[in-house]
């Protein structure tokens, strides 16, 4: 397999092969809700959260492993488990980092253990730690697809409110807005969208798709609607680009996907703060 | 001077919008406030004050329908508070907004109107339109795309009251909205408050530190101390003798010539 500049004819080849088929599926479901979860994530405050149910799916996927059932429901389980108790501290619990980092260590470490209990091949846990997107089955695409309609319904429901207890938590609480349920009902949804971006970048390089994009995102548009098809297209982009290059060199695709996000990421902020040496306009009283 | 008192003596009852009656507020254990006994008319502004941890908010978080009174009666409207009630106004007593929150103000004022609603629609024109209304009223409408986290205190507390005016409630509560603002802004963001109140005829509670800025625009106000609650304009609250029995200690209550006020007895009240 060569590199040509005919980007149609490379597209052909890749496509030739059906694990890079699933690759591109799998990654564009992957790197749409990622992108729209990773926008309320960001605007919350919520990223170590985030990060802190990979890491918590680490060890459920890891126990999976060492019973014999797909990495995916240990993911899920532990995550949503991990998701739930967060949300049940309460309000602002997200952000209550230390907490969150005594039970992600707590959870790498148990990971650790059953991946040494495990007698079988010392790649699975490699490949639940940095991603294998490129060893999707066809059943996991259908289950990625569910897992994104359901993402899409359940975003597309809470959406305002969310928004509204994200920016204004005490004002939607004295609107009657029921802030417990939002709260928890979000972070089972984050706790979805990790397990199955688990598969794409794996437990470490989470961020890339669920952070970092959005956050550039949140730097181009003042408006959420805008903020969110932008950091949906970044996703986008890093993963198709990144799926295409590593066809073409022996390099892992999450490191691509990470570096490009990352890249775009910098530019971002340093366009801006170019155009922007100035502060602001003068105050508007 | 006294440009107030004739509108809160009326007693009627079409025009009484809070009525408590040997309110008790705060926990089972231990009450924070009790037997308060006052009520509020249609239209009115009402300075709510006393020293910190008096419970001044625990009064606004009755109002809402946040907190059970311990016994007495509350009526808000009529009946008994509960929460959600789309006729109150809304602006807590503020953590500042994160300097990286980059979405615009307006945004914000919207969801006021229509954040509650479930499901999506991005398209809701009449929202946006009715947003950029109440950004007028509150002389907010310049800085409707700003991003809320390089707002000053007096453009956010603009942008916080019109998204508490945008439904069109009878009643706005603010706790402490003249906190971190400087002397003009103070001044400004009462008079526009003072300007809501009367075109709109719309009540309005405002938790403050100081009185003496409210003093030209207050029809009544509700001072909380020691447990108990004094009620009454402010030329009848703010006296020797009420808030002597208010305190249970002997203090004074000076005036200067422009009229403000100072309260001497109490040190942490040693306020201007």
């Amino acid at each position: 397999m060569a590199f040509s500049i005919n980007l149609l004819s490379d597209l052909q080849q890749i496509f030739f092969y059906q694990f890079m088929q699933h690759a591109y599926e799998a990654g564009t479901l992957v790197a749409i809700f990622a992108g729209i979860t990773g926008y309320f994530v960001v605007l919350r405050r919520s990223a170590f959260t985030a990060h802190a149910f990979s890491e918590i799916g680490f060890a459920g996927a890891a126990g999976a492993v060492l019973i014999a059932i797909p990495p995916i429901a240990g993911l899920l389980l532990g995550s949503s488990i991990g998701g739930l108790a967060i949300a049940a501290l309460g309000k602002r619990a997200a952000n209550r980092d230390t907490q969150i980092g005594i039970v992600l260590a707590f959870a790498l470490g148990l990971g650790l253990l059953f991946i040494s209990l495990y007698t079988g091949y010392a790649t699975e846990a490699y490949s639940i730690l940095f991603g294998e997107i490129l060893g999707v089955s066809s059943d996991q695409v259908l289950l990625t697809v569910v897992a994104a309609i359901g993402i899409l319904a359940g975003i597309g429901f809470l959406y305002r409110p969310l928004l509204f207890a994200s920016l204004d938590e005490d004002v939607a609480e004295a609107k009657g807005m029921p802030i417990l349920f939002i709260g928890t009902a979000f972070m089972l949804i984050v706790a979805v969208a990790v397990s199955f971006s688990v598969q794409v970048t794996g437990v470490l390089l989470i961020f890339s798709l669920m952070v970092t994009p959005a956050a550039t995102a949140q730097y181009l548009a003042r408006r959420p609607q805008r903020a969110i098809i932008i950091s949906v297209i970044i996703a986008l982009a890093a993963t198709w680009t990144g799926l295409f290059v590593a066809f073409y060199t022996p390099y892992p695709v999450s490191f691509f996907i990470t570096g490009i996000v990352f890249g775009l990421y910098l530019l971002v902020r340093l366009v801006r703060l170019g155009i922007r040496p100035t502060k602001m306009p003068p105050p508007s009283r | 001077m006294n440009i107030t008192g004739s509108k809160s003596i009326t007693v009627g009852v079409q025009s009484e919008l809070i009525t408590a009656e040997n309110l008790a507020a705060g926990y089972k254990e231990k009450s924070v406030w009790e037997d308060a006994n006052f009520s509020i008319g249609r239209g009115e502004f009402v300075a709510v004050i006393g020293p910190n941890g008096a419970g001044k908010t625990t009064l606004f978080r009755l109002l809402l329908g946040l907190q059970k009174p311990i016994s007495g009666t509350l009526k808000i409207f009529g009946s008994p508070p509960k929460r959600g009630n789309p006729q109150i106004g809304y602006v807590p007593q503020r953590h500042i907004i994160d300097s990286e929150t980059n979405v615009e103000s307006v945004e914000l004022v919207r969801l006021g109107l229509s954040g509650k609603r479930w499901g999506f629609n991005p398209f809701s024109h009449a929202d946006r339109d009715a947003a950029y209304a109440a950004l007028h009223a509150v002389g907010a409408k310049d800085i409707a795309s700003r991003p809320l986290g390089v707002l000053s205190g007096g453009e956010l507390q603009r942008i916080f009251l019109a998204e508490a005016l945008v439904s069109n409630p009878g009643m706005l509560l603010l706790d402490e909205p003249l906190s971190n603002l400087d002397m003009r802004r103070e001044s400004d963001l009462l008079h526009l408050v003072n300007d809501v109140v009367h075109e709109r005829g719309v009540t309005a509670l405002l938790i403050a530190h100081n009185i003496n800025p409210l003093l030209p625009h207050l029809d009544k106000v509700i001072y909380i101390a020691n447990g108990r609650v004094a009620t009454g304009t402010p030329d009848e609250v703010l006296t020797s003798e009420s808030l002597t029995a208010l305190y249970g200690v002997q203090v004074e209550v000076l005036r200067d010539d422009k009229g403000n006020v100072a309260i001497i007895g109490i040190e942490e009240h040693l306020r201007k």
